[in-house]
């Protein structure tokens, strides 16, 4: 397909184009970086929020309730929802979007599920290309929901510009989870289910965490937001829409401070750095592998012949001239 | 509390024990068993010989006792099957309530003693036949009823205060039900004449069939509310038909089946003392549960036979009833859907009247026997009346009806009736630490492990451990067409004209002000069911009332676990 | 690495919520190494058509034990065309009598599978036919 002809389809909002290269960047197909070039000026209009939290905190509903917020004023949504993928088999089970079926047929929505391929920290590969598509789609929201596996997600708010992480109550390990760095990430927290016993107890274990705090970039401090039980429709309803206007403050702030470029400046960092180590890593690596040279330096290595340290600043010699 | 066997039986059993084990030993020498390993199609483990250590432990009055007592082992009726057989009761339902009603009446003509009405999935699932949601639905597994018009042509000619009915509906079950009261009462048949039974059980959608509508705390209370009902006004009709059936056709194991169903019926009591006031002797005795026999014929047997007194214990320790009938677990059995086979069909009838044999030995209350082409689509009128026919000489031919409980005392069937009670015990505790059912549901604990279990059996079955005939073993290419029964493309045609005659006749500010009734009540947690015959007999369609439900209390959704 | 993966969407149309037989197959294709993307129970065809799409999958499994097929079944692979995404297989499965087989196929159904299809024969006709995209 001609790229420009591609790039004028997903502009214009065209499913198919937008997920067929959402696919051929997962699948890192070259000619899908090539069009990421020319989508990539396209870039930085969608205001991109990433959500964290435990299996089982209600993410994906959560989010099927925010897209239902946004629509009502009129946004449009990209989601990205990202499930693990069998260290033993190399498949996955995608069914997030399960929970967000009845958006399926609304235009002004679009749902992609990612497997995590390998990756650590929560997310895929792919998850900054494919929010770069769904940017380009037009989409002004971004939803990325992250696996929820551990607490080791921090990856996500290298994508994001404002973090929701989700706690229910009663999960015992919630405040040693964000301890072990959900602290750091977290824009708005959501107490998820907060007609459980234990919900106050939560609240004020997380109030008496942000005291501790010694400063907020930009003087935002993290609000915590109550939700209750979803299949009380109207209460459900009203604190989601809460929640989407949190979202939208947290945005306004950023932009206000100025901090919205601190953000976008570490995503292109990460970026960038994704992309060099891509582009000069992989490149030496697949030599090393075809030329055998990789198997004889494991061999080395193992018979305690050479050192990795040695064996690596010697190829960097070589490659890198 | 005397020994079970004396000292003397038990030390000859150990001793002979001890020789045929060294028999055994040598033979195996000689020739290996054909598997290492024996196991029921739950993949219980089962040991080569039961001996009389395996139940020396038994206290005959406390665990076994006789038929008609607590605990109930053998039985709810003293007299057996000699007072009367169970109920021959065929699920059926097909196209429009006139294909329906034609249908009954030839079953009522070859000697069934009970109706059972299959609704289609719109009524299922409390949606009219011209929802976009109903489209290419209508008639197909089931008969589809719209409205009460559609109901009385459903009973034509059926004598209500005579034969009971059994209506497999669940989460619209109280708009049926309304329907059904409302059709008496222009028969002029009085409420408290007529008999049957609903199904009515949520619990069991959650966690396996997924016919759901609302979330599972209001549509607890809505049962709560037919139980109600029918406690104060209905008192010969089953409120609730606590089911095992779809948690075991969902893949789960025998135990599974067991635990979790009474772990369901548990739910409910609670409910209704705790939102009705109602004391337990005043509905427990309308209770009434719904398993599934299985091909493994003994496992199933042990199954019946754990949950009556498993269920006795429960009523009378947790509940503290008092009334001996309230102890009691009446149930209706319906042999396995899914041991059923596509490829060789006729192997089906042999199938079903093994597991048939099991749930009349396991003393079921009521039976209904699948036919050998259910597997494939709706049964034709030649495979129901084999398989009617298979109840009938099993009854009448078989002599298995002579005594009661022929397989009590066994060493095999009560040690696997105490292990299977045992574990189902287990489950029961696990699902109590949880906070209960709806909070287990919640976390997803019954689906997931049904759902293993099924992962399980498909696998074994894949690597040729667990064996289906015609399906992995004895395999033909050449396989006999049967005949199927087609439904006519013209019943939705049909219907959607009835539906629409109806809503253009009735009165609809009445039926605008039945269905606000019934919100208030929804809300004010005042019983619905007055309001819904009132409304019914207005014409209110089911759908509109399922609508006012899905408004107030919100509408559920597939967790989609793994 | 560049590797063209095949994504499979596992789905149920119409009001039955029968999903053993899905639910099995879903992990089958995710133990065999393959995305899978659940849509779970109740979906009209309208909503997995447009989820097919946006998944961009190569194949979708529809299973339906309603006796609603003959709409469903064919709805779906209607929907898919419209939309130009007449390249995703589509396959079903569940309660079909042989009778309304060719029906189905004439609709552009490619394979269907009755109770006791073994996962091997279903996994075997997906890798013969299933290929990754050009």
């Amino acid at each position: 397909m001609e790229e420009s002809e591609q790039l004028k389809k997903i502009k214009a909002g065209d499913v198919r184009t937008a997920s067929r290269l959402i696919r051929n960047l997962e699948d890192e197909i070259p000619e899908a970086k090539n069009a990421l070039k020319r989508i990539f000026l396209h870039t930085g209009k969608a205001h991109v929020v990433g959500i964290t939290g435990s299996p089982g905190a209600g993410k994906s509903t959560l989010v099927d309730a925010l897209i239902t917020s946004y629509r009502k004023k009129g946004d449009t949504v990209g989601v990205l929802a990202v499930d693990p993928t069998s260290p033993f088999t190399g498949g996955a089970i995608l069914g997030d979007r399960i929970r967000m079926q009845k958006h399926a047929e609304d235009s002004g929505v679009f749902v992609r599920s990612l497997a995590t391929r390998g990756a650590l920290g929560g997310l895929s590969k792919a998850v900054g290309d494919a929010v770069h598509v769904l940017d380009v789609m037009g989409k002004n929201l971004i939803l990325i929901e992250t696996v929820g596996a551990g607490q080791q997600e921090v990856d996500i708010i290298n994508h994001s510009h404002t973090v929701i992480v989700v706690l229910v109550p009663g999960m015992g390990d919630d405040i040693q989870a964000i301890k072990a760095g959900m602290m750091e990430i977290a824009d708005i927290f959501v107490i998820n289910k907060a007609d459980r016993d234990g919900a106050n107890k939560l609240y004020n274990e997380l109030v008496a965490m942000l005291n501790m705090a010694h400063e907020f970039p930009g003087g935002w401090r993290p609000p915590i937001i109550k939700i209750g039980n979803c299949f009380d429709a109207v209460s459900f309803a009203q604190s989601v829409d809460k929640l989407a206007a949190t979202v939208a403050d947290h945005y306004r702030c950023l932009e206000e401070t100025g901090l919205l470029g601190d953000r976008m400046k570490r995503k292109a960092m990460v970026e960038l750095g994704e992309s060099l180590r891509d582009a000069i890593l992989s490149p030496i690596l697949k030599e090393m592998t075809q030329s055998g040279e990789m198997d004889l330096f494991v061999e080395k290595l193992l018979k305690k012949e050479a050192d990795p340290y040695t064996i690596a600043e010697e190829a960097a010699r070589r490659y890198l001239k | 509390m005397g020994a079970y066997f004396s000292d003397d039986t038990i030390n000859q059993s150990k001793e002979l024990t001890r020789q045929w084990e060294e028999e055994v030993r040598r033979s195996l020498a000689q020739s290996h068993d054909q598997k290492s390993r024996w196991s029921t199609v739950s993949d219980q483990e089962i040991k080569r010989l039961y001996t009389p250590e395996d139940i020396k432990d038994i206290d005959f009055a406390r665990d076994i006792g006789v038929p008609g007592e607590f605990p109930f082992l053998r039985g709810n009726q003293p007299t057996g099957y000699r007072g009367r057989y169970w109920t021959f009761r065929m699920f059926s339902g097909m196209g429009s309530a006139a294909d329906t009603n034609a249908r009954w009446h030839m079953l009522l003509q070859n000697g069934q003693t009970g109706l059972s009405t299959a609704f289609d999935f719109p009524t299922l699932m409390g949606y009219d036949t011209d929802s976009p949601k109903a489209r290419g639905e209508c008639g197909k597994c089931g008969v589809a009823i719209d409205t009460l018009d559609d109901f009385l042509t459903l009973v034509d000619k059926i004598p209500l205060d005579k034969v009971t009915t059994s209506m497999t509906i669940n989460p619209s079950a109280s708009v049926l039900w309304a329907m059904y009261c409302a059709a008496a009462d222009i028969k002029g048949v009085p409420l408290s004449k007529i008999g049957g039974t609903i199904q009515n059980d949520m619990l069991k959608e959650f966690i396996a069939q997924k016919t759901f509508m609302c979330p599972p705390e209001p549509s607890v209370r809505l049962i709560s509310d037919t139980i109600e009902f029918g406690t104060k006004y209905v008192p010969k009709w089953n409120t609730i038909s606590i089911s095992g059936y779809h948690i075991r056709e969902a893949g789960s194991t025998a135990v599974q089946e067991l635990a979790f169903t009474l772990r369901d019926g548990i739910e409910y009591v609670e409910d209704v003392i705790r939102r009705k006031k109602l004391d337990v002797d005043e509905f427990a005795p309308r209770l009434s549960f719904f398993f599934n026999a299985h091909i493994d014929f003994f496992e199933e047997i042990c199954k019946m036979r754990a949950a009556r007194r498993i269920w006795a214990h429960v009523m009378k320790e947790r509940f503290h009833a008092k009334n001996p009938r309230s102890w009691w677990m009446r149930f209706h059995t319906q042999t396995a859907g899914c041991s059923l086979t596509a490829q060789q069909p006729y192997n089906n009838v042999v199938r079903t009247a093994i597991e048939a044999l099991a749930g009349v030995l396991g003393g079921t209350q009521s039976l209904h026997t699948n036919s050998l082409d259910e597997v494939l689509a709706l049964p034709t009128e030649h495979a129901v009346q084999i398989a009617l026919r298979t109840q009938q000489i099993i009854a009448e031919e078989t002599g298995v009806a002579n005594t009661i409980d022929p397989l009590g005392g066994s060493y095999f069937i009560e040690s696997l009736t105490n292990k299977m009670e045992e574990e189902a015990w287990k489950y029961i505790e696990q699902i109590d630490n949880m906070g209960g059912m709806i909070s287990a549901i919640d976390k997803g604990f019954p689906q997931m492990e049904i759902a293993d279990a099924a992962y399980r059996f498909q696998q074994q079955l894949e690597s040729g451990e667990k064996i289906m005939v015609g399906v992995n073993k004895y395999v033909t290419d050449e396989e006999q067409p049967i005949p199927i029964l087609q439904i006519d493309e013209k019943v939705e045609k049909e219907q959607l004209e009835r539906l629409k005659a109806v809503k253009r006749r009735r009165d609809s500010r009445a039926v605008k002000r039945d269905l606000e009734e019934i919100r208030k009540a929804c809300k004010t947690g005042e019983n619905v069911m007055p309001y819904c015959i009132q409304a019914v007999k207005d014409m209110a369609t089911l759908q509109e009332v399922c609508d006012v439900y899905r408004e107030v209390f919100g509408e559920y959704r597939d967790p989609g676990l793994f | 690495m560049t590797e063209k993966r095949i994504r499979i969407m596992v789905a149920k149309p119409g009001l039955d919520g029968h999903d053993r037989g899905a639910r099995i197959l879903a992990r089958a294709f995710r133990d065999a190494g393959y995305e899978v993307i659940y849509t779970g129970v109740h979906q009209t065809p309208e909503q997995i058509a447009a989820a097919a799409i946006q998944e961009d999958v190569d194949l979708v499994g529809l299973s339906c034990l309603s006796g609603a097929h003959g709409y469903l079944f064919p709805r779906v692979v209607e929907l898919l065309r419209e939309k130009g995404a007449e390249d995703i297989t589509v396959i079903g499965g569940g309660i079909i009598p042989d009778q309304d087989f060719q029906k189905l196929y004439d609709a552009g159904i490619k394979a269907i599978f009755t109770p006791g299809a073994s996962l091997e024969s279903i996994l075997e006709w997906v890798g013969a036919n299933v290929k990754p995209r050009d």
